[in-house]
């Protein structure tokens, strides 16, 4: 027992000396952003602000969306920096973001801008669908390669399709939500009853149908660019291919959550997101961002991208969300029986 | 205290006597209410917590809503408009289309037929109470106050739901073919896995313990491997040999992995030692004389097996199937690796909760697989209350003869069984170490950076360690501790059949259920622990209470060897009960203490299920590493974070090994004489 005792004030030390830091704020930041991103951009950030400190706290956009909308009565986010739009509007929607607008958001493409004023959020770039076309596996398979979401319906794809499931995947749900949009009401759900037929399965995660195309385990699958960009540059013989039709997307965005008790520092942060500098930031991985003139071509991105991302209507997408989610779950998790 | 008995008919009727509490009887007892309460806040408690969370339902109250139309002009008259009124002069929507759930939305403009967004007509809307919620766009109006739209903006009125109790949760889910379908889907598969792992581990655990074959040692430490691991290890393994790349997917002949078959075969894996380590016990004792009676009555071995053998392990046999069936159905990390298309209950969960943040249809999936899950539990402890002493003192124990021909087929056996579970082992092992599979075959190890993969990287692994040791000090204590109580204790009879069911409820109690209601217990901010929430401590007192039963039933099992007369001659030489504890019951039952604590560490190690919902980005876990990296389609750092889990468990019990080696032949040493 002496020894349990003496383990856990050890513990307690350490825990106690651990957080005796300088007298500077702390903002506690919510994000989705890739892992090995986020001290880049706390790094960047605190050149220009060296009295704030970030604390992070990352996870999948579900996960991080699922927490925020938990700790609704009780915020434990200063700041969400780089979460999907269509989460971000969710929280609105609860009332849950301190509307402002930072300095210099003029500059920004307005299309990344909360329609309100003061906007509620504002976005940083976005990340489009493609589809990753894994030409050695096509190849053996005796496939030509698709030019449009409509070419994926053709039988000869049977089995060979992957796409993540939007009922877990955000991923999943910005592709269905831009067929919908594409295609029309009917038209999409037409559209997705026949690539069913085609698809081997669903995956959980937006970039898992991307990397098992790298892997060869399917020779289709539909993900997202800058995941196919990166499985590219590790060696993967992937193409990746913009269907004609126009693509899906959504961005990440920065806001306020409301009730935060470091206010000043958090504009002082989000005031930074719009940045040309932030942006020249987000280009190391995003083809497309918020501030226009800065985008450089990223390395591996397919051409012509962005003039495939649609119209898209993110108020359609989070106010219709659990409706369409719904509807999707019974037309095709239902039949989701072993083949 | 030796207790005065007094025979009625002989003695007159004296006052009652009330044994006086001593001061360690009340030391104990306060004790056992401080491990009971424990038990309470960590368990009974939060399940309660998450059962009314499944009854909580949203609904549009329709009433909460008034509404004014004006005419072409922009003008209104002042009628006012209720919405319950409208809903019911048009029959927009049906009772059961007003159930939804907490992020239902209801676009108002059903409610008007005549509704165009381009007409010149103003609308004003309002919520008639504080509780009542609507959305111009995205924009939350929770007051009181009139709200004039004009057509184009009315369009987009979306309402909000309010919160109530009822059964719409369970209608939905019945009402869901996709939800439903799982029940039977996972009873299927974990029926058929029973059935097969019960079998392979009956023949396995039979030529170990009634044949004279040899090596039998090296195949009981392979059996014993796959606790070692995640259960989500061997679907990792079976991608990459039965995959669309796999090694060896011809021998599925064109059927996929991805589905049932995966699962059960994964399942074989995982469950297998806890099978053979039962049918094992129950075959190692038997009573030779019951062969030698069969042999003389001229009995054909085929007989004697179905009269003498089988009906002796029958109870093992039972309890084996009744275990695996309940780690199959309330796993969750095999199927979510290698199921496909195939929804099971554990997975469904996860979808919900994880997914569709829908928390309230999970509480839901979480009821049902409870029942399941309890049942087979229930069963299981029915069975073994039955089982006698098979064993009597003029027994003789059973000795294996030699017989070459059965004896090879037995090894031959065995071997096939042994290369199926160290074959899925190595193939993660070789998986991790090629560099991109299959185009690139050349060995590297970059699959073991896993600073550069989502899950964690190496700080998840080091975290995995300090909760696993963490678990086995702390646990093994209270554990321990809280079995000595219960067992050693004076009178006080109904505190401690109470304790006992508190005790035995955590087995029946599947870990994705137990995560999910430590979410609802621990996260509300009216909890007064709700600070432990998305800390380490709340990983330990989960996996503390995931594996409690186990833990104490091998404590109650050794002290049930030591005789009650240590309590009395303790304090008959007034010696502290706790004295006692610390100087004797502890030395002496130390192989428990040492095997609870081992226990506990490996599933600290290994265990998803219960931890997957409450690990924060400051307390990712190795085993969940393994799950995320997986899930993004990391599969080869999945399988190289999941081989290091296994190594350290590895060590850990050489260690064990080594450390009990040692200790007990220090405190064991009066057992030699």
């Amino acid at each position: 027992m002496r020894h349990t005792t003496s383990l856990l004030t050890a513990l307690a030390v350490g825990t106690l000396t651990a957080t005796v830091a300088a007298s500077e704020t702390e903002l506690t930041v919510y994000t989705a952003v890739e892992a090995e991103d986020l001290a880049r951009y706390a790094e960047t950030f605190n050149q220009s602000n060296p009295d704030i400190k970030i604390n992070w706290v990352r996870d999948s956009t579900g996960i991080i969306t699922a927490k925020l909308l938990a700790e609704r009565d009780n915020p434990q986010a200063d700041v969400v920096w780089g979460l999907a739009a269509t989460s971000l509007l969710l929280l609105k929607s609860e009332g849950m973001l301190e509307p402002y607008a930072p300095a210099g958001v003029e500059e920004l493409d307005v299309k990344f801008v909360d329609g309100d004023n003061p906007p509620a959020w504002v976005g940083m770039d976005a990340w489009v669908a493609s589809v990753c076309y894994n030409t050695v596996e096509a190849d053996k398979a005796g496939l030509t390669p698709p030019t449009s979401w409509k070419d994926l319906t053709d039988p000869m794809y049977k089995d060979q399709v992957i796409m993540p499931n939007p009922n877990s995947s955000g991923t999943g749900f910005l592709d269905v939500s831009s067929w919908l949009q594409m295609f029309g009401e009917d038209g999409g759900w037409e559209y997705m009853d026949a690539l069913h037929e085609n698809i081997a399965r669903y995956t959980h995660s937006g970039s898992k149908p991307c990397k098992l195309a790298a892997a060869g385990e399917i020779p289709i699958g539909i993900s997202f660019a800058f995941r196919g960009a990166k499985s590219k540059a590790d060696g993967a013989p992937l193409e990746i291919i913009v269907p004609s039709e126009g693509v899906g997307w959504d961005m990440e965005a920065t806001a306020i959550v409301a009730g935060t008790a470091n206010l000043e520092a958090a504009q002082k942060l989000v005031d930074f997101t719009v940045t040309k500098e932030a942006n020249e930031m987000y280009n190391t991985g995003y083809a497309v961002v918020a501030y226009p003139g800065v985008a450089k071509p990223v390395e591996h991105f397919p051409e012509g991208l962005l003039d495939a991302m649609i119209e898209n209507d993110f108020e359609f997408a989070a106010n219709n969300r659990a409706a369409i989610l719904k509807e999707w779950q019974s037309r095709y998790d239902g039949k989701s029986e072993a083949k | 205290m030796s207790e005065i008995s007094i025979n009625p008919g002989t003695l007159p009727a004296g006052p009652d006597i009330k044994p006086k509490l001593s001061r360690d009887d009340i030391l104990m007892r306060g004790s056992m209410i401080v491990i009971a309460l424990y038990l309470v806040a960590t368990l009974v408690l939060p399940l309660y917590t998450m059962l009314s969370k499944s009854f909580s339902t949203y609904r549009m109250e329709l009433s909460q809503y008034e509404f004014q139309v004006s005419d072409d002009a922009g003008q209104f008259d002042g009628t006012i408009l209720s919405g319950d009124a409208l809903n019911e002069q048009i029959g927009a929507f049906s009772g059961t289309e007003l159930s939804t759930g907490s992020d239902g939305r209801l676009s108002v403009t059903e409610l008007f037929p005549d509704f165009s967004f381009r007409s010149p007509v103003m609308y004003q809307i309002r919520n008639t109470s504080d509780t009542g919620r609507f959305l111009v766009g995205s924009t939350l109006q929770d007051d009181t106050d009139w709200v004039m739209l004009d057509s184009n903006e009315f369009r987009r009125v979306q309402l909000r739901p309010v919160q109530s109790r009822g059964l719409d949760n369970f209608v939905n889910y019945f009402s869901t073919p996709a939800l439903f379908n799982s029940i039977k889907n996972s009873l299927w598969i974990s029926v058929l896995s029973t059935i097969v792992t019960v079998t392979l581990a009956f023949w396995f655990a039979y030529a170990l313990n009634r044949s004279c074959m040899r090596f039998k040692g090296v195949f009981r430490l392979i059996a014993m491997a796959p606790i070692l691991v995640p259960s989500l290890l061997p679907g990792i393994a079976l991608v990459y040999l039965f995959g669309n790349q796999g090694m060896i997917k011809e021998l599925l002949f064109g059927a996929s992995i991805y589905g049932p078959i995966g699962i059960v075969i994964g399942s074989v894996f995982f469950t297998f030692p806890h099978a053979f380590l039962i049918i094992s016990t129950a075959l190692a004792i038997s009573d030779a004389r019951l062969y030698e009676a069969a042999a003389s009555l001229r009995s054909t071995p085929w007989r004697t097996f179905w009269t003498v053998t089988i009906p002796g392990a029958r109870y093992g046999l039972i309890s084996a199937a009744f275990v695996v069936f309940n780690l199959v159905i309330t796993d969750f990390g095999l199927p979510k690796v290698i199921g496909g298309q195939f929804n099971v209950l554990a997975v469904d969960i996860y979808k919900q909760v994880i997914g569709q943040q829908n928390f309230e249809m999970g509480a839901v999936v979480s009821v049902v697989l409870v029942i399941p899950a309890i049942l087979a539990f229930a069963i299981d402890r029915m069975v073994q209350s039955k089982q006698v002493a098979l064993l009597s003192a003029r027994s003789v124990p059973y000795q294996p003869t030699p017989n070459r021909k059965a004896d090879r087929i037995f090894l031959a056996y065995c071997c096939l069984i042994g290369l199926f579970i160290v074959g899925l082992l190595a193939v993660c092992q070789f998986a991790a170490l090629i560099k991109f599979w299959p185009y690139d075959l050349s060995l590297s190890l970059k699959n073991y950076d896993f600073n550069k993969m989502d899950g964690g990287g190496w700080g998840s692994y080091i975290n995995s360690i300090k909760l696993a040791l963490l678990t086995a000090v702390i646990g093994t204590s209270v554990v321990f501790f809280g079995a000595y109580l219960v067992e050693k204790s004076n009178g006080f009879r109904t505190g401690r059949s109470i304790f006992q069911m508190f005790a035995m409820l955590p087995m029946a109690i599947p870990g994705m259920v137990l995560g999910l209601s430590y979410i609802f217990f621990f996260n509300s901010p009216s909890n007064p622990l709700n600070g432990i929430y998305g800390t380490m401590a709340i990983l330990v007192i989960c996996t503390v209470t995931h594996f409690y039963t186990v833990s104490h039933l091998t404590a109650v099992t050794a002290l049930k060897q030591m005789d009650r007369e240590f309590e009395s001659v303790s304090s008959s030489l007034k010696q502290p009960t706790m004295k006692l504890f610390a100087r004797v019951t502890v030395p002496v039952c130390l192989p428990a203490v040492l095997d609870i604590s081992i226990y506990l560490f490996v599933n600290a190690m290994t265990t998803v299920s219960a931890v997957v919902f409450l690990y924060s980005p400051k307390t990712t876990l190795a085993s969940i590493a393994v799950l995320n990296m997986d899930d993004a389609g990391d599969i080869a750092p999945a399988a190289a974070m999941g081989m290091m889990i296994f190594y350290t468990n590895a060590a850990a019990r050489i260690i064990h090994l080594i450390a009990s080696k040692g200790i007990l032949k220090r405190t064991q040493a009066w057992r030699g004489r």
